[in-house]
């Protein structure tokens, strides 16, 4: 019998990682539901502050690396279920990898790059 | 080992059990969300930048057709997140029972549906 070649030890982590993240995600969403919520007025200086704010920021970058391992466990799976050939699928990983480690550069980048451009005075 | 079964796999005659559609549907929101994350960090920048590009991204959004999609992703978001709560409390053993499965399902689809037209509602 050809012995198929599957990964072992991450089993377990990877499964508890989709539902710690799952948490986190869930409780920001509800959190920042709340801040949004209570901004006096959707316009440009209430939209700004809110991302001026480091708790926010920190939180919000917490936030976006758990969706982005979420997404990598997630998405990974789905490729395993549905793409045969080990050789593409090694590609689609790649593929994948690179654009959530692209997606952390800008996200941060997003936030703290506000710093070098001054915002309207309040 | 290499028994061979019948299959019967026509996908468009196989009736899923409610259990198995909110499932499918919580792998097809998720994809549909992790393909969606360029467009929907490139709009957050817009917004956050300058009050110049912030109008540009309200102009935008403001427009019908990007409104649908926007529900159709505030779906995608509802229904992960409900589906996702109820399979994080079947780990911890609730409503494992196949009556309450189900009812749980149902659940699922109909407070997301019923969030997303909130949202759409707040939206338009």
């Amino acid at each position: 019998m050809k012995r198929q070649v599957v990964g072992a030890h991450y089993g377990l982590r990877d499964w508890l990682a989709q539902r710690v993240t799952a948490v986190v995600m869930a409780v920001y969403t509800l959190l920042m539901l709340a801040l949004l919520v209570r901004l006096p007025a959707i316009d440009y200086a209430h939209w700004r502050s809110l991302w001026e704010m480091p708790t926010v920021r920190y939180a919000t970058l917490l936030f976006l690396l758990c969706a982005y391992f979420h997404a990598w466990i997630g998405v990974r799976n789905i490729f395993m279920d549905y793409v045969k050939g080990s050789g593409l699928r090694l590609v689609l990983y790649v593929i994948t990898i690179g654009a959530l480690v692209c997606y952390v550069a800008w996200s941060v980048q997003i936030m703290w790059g506000l710093d070098a451009v001054a915002g309207p005075k309040f | 080992m290499s028994k061979a079964r019948p299959k019967y796999l026509d996908l468009f005659r196989i009736r899923l059990p409610v259990p198995a559609f909110v499932s499918i549907l919580h792998r097809v929101s998720g994809a549909l969300l992790f393909l969606m994350i360029p467009a929907l960090l490139y709009l957050w920048q817009t917004s956050v930048q300058a009050p110049e590009t912030f109008n540009a991204f309200k102009a935008f959004v403001s427009r019908p057709p990007v409104k649908l999609v926007a529900i159709g992703l505030a779906w995608a978001y509802l229904h992960h997140f409900c589906a996702g709560i109820r399979h994080l409390a079947l780990d911890l053993h609730y409503g494992t029972s196949l009556e309450t499965a189900r009812a749980t399902s149902w659940g699922v689809i109909g407070v997301s549906l019923f969030l997303t037209i909130v949202f759409g509602a707040l939206l338009w």
